[in-house]
């Protein structure tokens, strides 16, 4: 049973998404519900996956066991993702009166430290990652502004704006944050094709990587009479190192939800589906949520706010693979058969999922809905470059300072992203490449830096948007070993249903296995098929390209045909010299012993799998080269930096 | 079975998929008998859903270990070195991926990227994660859940 109370608050939100409401007490709650104010301190912590991996879960428990031990009357609020990965597990304490502090790296030893210092109105200083600003609020001193840092000041956040500083459990909390307020006005005020017009008038293109106009997209599947239309959220997100779209669904589920029901609404869709990884189990499980409480509030489902439209959703839980990504390849799984794509045309848009006229939209493309309905067309065209509008999230990871995920405006250059949010390279070494786009995606040499964040720009370079990784590489990654691994991940997901890309990417993988294979064993057949096969690489990754039935069979060969443009010498110098420059490729490495480091301490002959190691007590031992796999256990387990490798 | 059997419309060719999930998830694996349960609900022929069970990576027909093991082979992993890890994981328990130690303690599993990146190479047991792995931190990892048996 519902009590009255929970009703008229229940109405007070309606009213407040309707803009009906704006009495003193309903504004006064909003911006409680935006912390703008608070009575008793709040603590916040971020328990996204990536936050839950570094121990956010733990630190939870040390502070509710903290709270208790000292009664402290406090709130402790789950967020999502900051975006800031590399300080996480980050711990946010905002006290009455006083702005919002933000701790990094707290993992549960750290705890008592921040609370004791925090609660006595103290900075703990080594800990310290930046304040709120609040104008309202008094500012602590000499704690940098969360927005002056490096990683924030050339980010422009729009789709993850609300990442990390809402509750994503709670409604409420999104909807003092204006939310809903653009479905209701879409809905109230907007026929469909005037919804797609703004966004037409927008130049919002698909995020998922080709970049494809996303009201073109609708107003087919709108032109197409049929008596059932579909929309789909693509969140099946399997490409390496992107975590784009978990962040988003994590730290602020509604956002999605109300483009979702937007987009449904303009294409004329009673049915909504998000179809979802099933290794995002908190992404589910928070969507799950987010999807019952707009259901109750009535803002999705049956006759929604008075308006006589029904938008009913669906979460489709994927069984994992990569192709399902492509999305007449989703289709076919959601109907329950093999995830293999169709041809096209037809396109979805005309028939998709069961013959019906379907919209499959990235997760990114749909949370943009919202503000640009909100702040309109003009609004979003003043934002990015001329073909190019608007921001685009990045998974930045690999060998940067900072890692984490970032949003930055269309034509931002690359420079900055490494150097400015990214703070640099690690270890002071030099940048070598940068891969782009995960597997579907390119090299960009690092000495080319200048290229911005553009649809068209990045495609002349030959890299692409895709849908977001973006992992930097320095001088101790191996180009061939990364072609090769995108090589090995591609031909292990090829659905199988198109012979170019199925053969093509196997052969692709053998080729690349030869030249790194170990030099000894190799016959002179071998030796032959190496060479021959290099020739072959560049002319069968055309191949691939132009006779594959579907996107990634399409892409298949960009990764390596890519890093054979930019550092052909690399791959030559595994073919003639037989060596790895970056010593990545084990098994052409041979390591060796420094007589005048080696004390005969014994434990790297101890250790050695392949007994290669020989040598009596106290006296410098002596590696076989014969016998040496090049596993480099002895380099790690040596203690006096005797073993080097050549 | 029949529980979760009885939830879906049996003219819904879209309701395998969802069926053979929940199954999984409640018997740990998908064994003949109850796919051939399935396959005679909603009347479609064993070797079909064997062709689309065994299409997804996350159906699975042997049993796991009682400590599951879930390395990360994400491209940011690799660069960091996932693969000595793998292999060292593959040499302490005498196991290739997809296959359960003799015993039953172990069992192994390559997933693609758990979104994890910065705090790379990771890798998860049973639901706990470990990051910055290290091929000594493997070996104390494994010891401490051989020992915890």
């Amino acid at each position: 049973m519902e009590s009255v109370q929970q009703t008229s608050h229940k109405l007070g939100l309606l009213d407040l998404i309707k803009g009906k409401a704006e009495g003193e007490n309903m504004l006064q709650e909003c911006a409680r519900l935006r912390h703008e104010f608070t009575d008793k301190p709040l603590i916040f912590i971020g328990t996204g996956t990536c936050g839950r991996i570094a121990g956010a879960m733990t630190t939870l428990d040390k502070i509710e066991h903290y709270l208790e031990e000292k009664s402290i009357d406090a709130t402790i609020i789950e967020v999502g993702c900051i975006g800031l990965c590399s300080a996480e597990p980050l711990v946010d304490i905002q006290l009455p009166g006083k702005s919002r502090l933000s701790y990094k790296n707290i993992t549960s030893d750290k705890v008592t430290t921040i609370l004791d210092d925090t609660f006595n109105n103290r900075v703990t200083e080594d800990y310290i990652l930046a304040q709120f600003p609040n104008n309202n609020l008094m500012k602590w001193d000499n704690v940098p502004f969360i927005n002056e840092l490096n990683f924030f000041r050339k980010q422009r956040r729009i789709v993850l704006d609300k990442c990390g500083i809402i509750d994503p459990e709670n409604i409420a909390s999104y909807i003092a944050h204006k939310g809903y307020k653009a479905f209701a006005k879409t809905i109230q005020h907007y026929t469909s094709e005037e919804v797609i017009n703004l966004i037409s008038d927008s130049g919002l293109r698909g995020r998922g990587g080709g970049g494809y106009p996303t009201a073109k997209k609708w107003k087919v599947a709108y032109n197409t009479t049929s008596n059932q239309k579909y929309l789909i959220c693509n969140a099946d997100e399997s490409d390496p190192g992107s975590f784009m779209d978990r962040a988003v669904i994590e730290g602020d589920p509604h956002k999605l939800i109300e483009g979702m029901a937007i987009a449904a609404y303009a294409i004329g869709a009673n049915k909504a589906i998000i179809y979802i990884r099933s290794e995002y189990t908190l992404a589910v499980k928070r969507l799950t949520k987010a999807i019952e409480q707009a259901k109750e509030l009535g803002l999705i489902g049956e006759n929604i706010l008075d308006s006589g439209t029904n938008i009913f959703f669906q979460i489709q839980i994927g069984a994992g693979a990569f192709i399902c990504g492509e999305e007449t390849a989703l289709i076919n799984s959601i109907e329950g058969k093999r995830g293999s794509p169709r041809p096209k045309p037809p396109y979805p848009a005309e028939r998709g999922l069961y013959g019906k006229p379907t919209v499959v939209n990235n997760v990114e493309t749909l949370a943009n809905i919202r503000n640009i309905i909100n702040n309109g067309p003009d609004w979003f065209k003043t934002i990015g470059t001329e073909n190019s509008k608007g921001t685009k999230v990045f998974a930045i990871s690999g060998k940067t300072i900072n890692t984490g995920l970032i949003e930055v405006e269309m034509g931002t250059s690359l420079y900055d992203i490494i150097y400015d949010i990214g703070d640099g390279i690690k270890n002071e070494k030099e940048i070598k490449s940068i891969q782009i786009g995960g597997a579907s995606g390119a090299c960009i040499a690092g000495d080319n830096l200048d290229i911005i964040i553009d649809y068209e720009e990045l495609q002349n370079s030959g890299a692409m948007m895709g849908s977001g990784g973006m992992v930097v590489m320095d001088e101790d990654t191996c180009m061939v070993d990364v072609a090769k691994f995108f090589m090995q991940f591609l031909s292990n997901e090829s659905c199988g249903k198109c012979i170019p890309c199925r053969e093509g990417t196997r052969r692709m993988l053998e080729i690349l296995e030869n030249i790194t294979r170990k030099p000894k064993e190799h016959n002179q057949h071998e030796s032959l098929e190496r060479f021959r096969g290099v020739m072959m690489l560049e002319q069968l990754g055309k191949v691939i390209k132009e006779t594959s039935l579907c996107g990634l069979g399409q892409t298949a060969p960009n990764p390596v045909l890519s890093a054979l443009r930019l550092f052909r010498e690399e791959f030559e110098e595994h073919i003639y010299e037989r060596k790895c420059r970056a010593n990545v490729c084990t098994q052409l490495r041979t390591f060796h012993i420094d007589v005048d480091n080696c004390n005969g301490c014994t434990i790297c002959s101890r250790k050695c799998p392949a007994n290669a190691i020989i040598g009596s007590p106290r006296k410098p031992h002596f590696i076989v080269p014969d016998k040496c796999i090049g596993c480099g256990i002895c380099y790690e387990s040596c203690k006096f930096n005797a073993i080097y490798t050549v | 079975m029949d529980e979760i059997l009885n939830k879906y419309a049996r003219t819904a060719s879209g309701s395998l998929i969802p069926i053979l999930q929940e199954v999984q998830k409640a018997e740990g694996l998908l064994t003949k008998k109850s796919i051939q349960e399935v396959g005679q609900y909603l009347d479609i022929p064993v070797s079909k859903i064997y062709s689309i069970a065994t299409f997804y990576n996350q159906f699975r027909f042997k049993s796991l270990g009682k400590f599951h093991i879930k390395i990360c082979r994400g491209t940011a992993c690799h660069i960091e070195g996932s693969t000595t890890i793998l292999k060292e994981l593959e040499k302490s328990l005498a196991i290739k991926e997809d296959e359960t130690t003799r015993d039953g303690v172990f069992s192994l599993e390559i997933v693609s990227c758990m979104g994890a990146c910065s705090l790379a190479p990771v890798m998860a047991i049973n639901g706990e994660y470990f990051s910055h792995l290290t091929t000594a931190k493997i070996h104390s990892i494994i010891e401490e859940y051989r020992n915890y048996k």
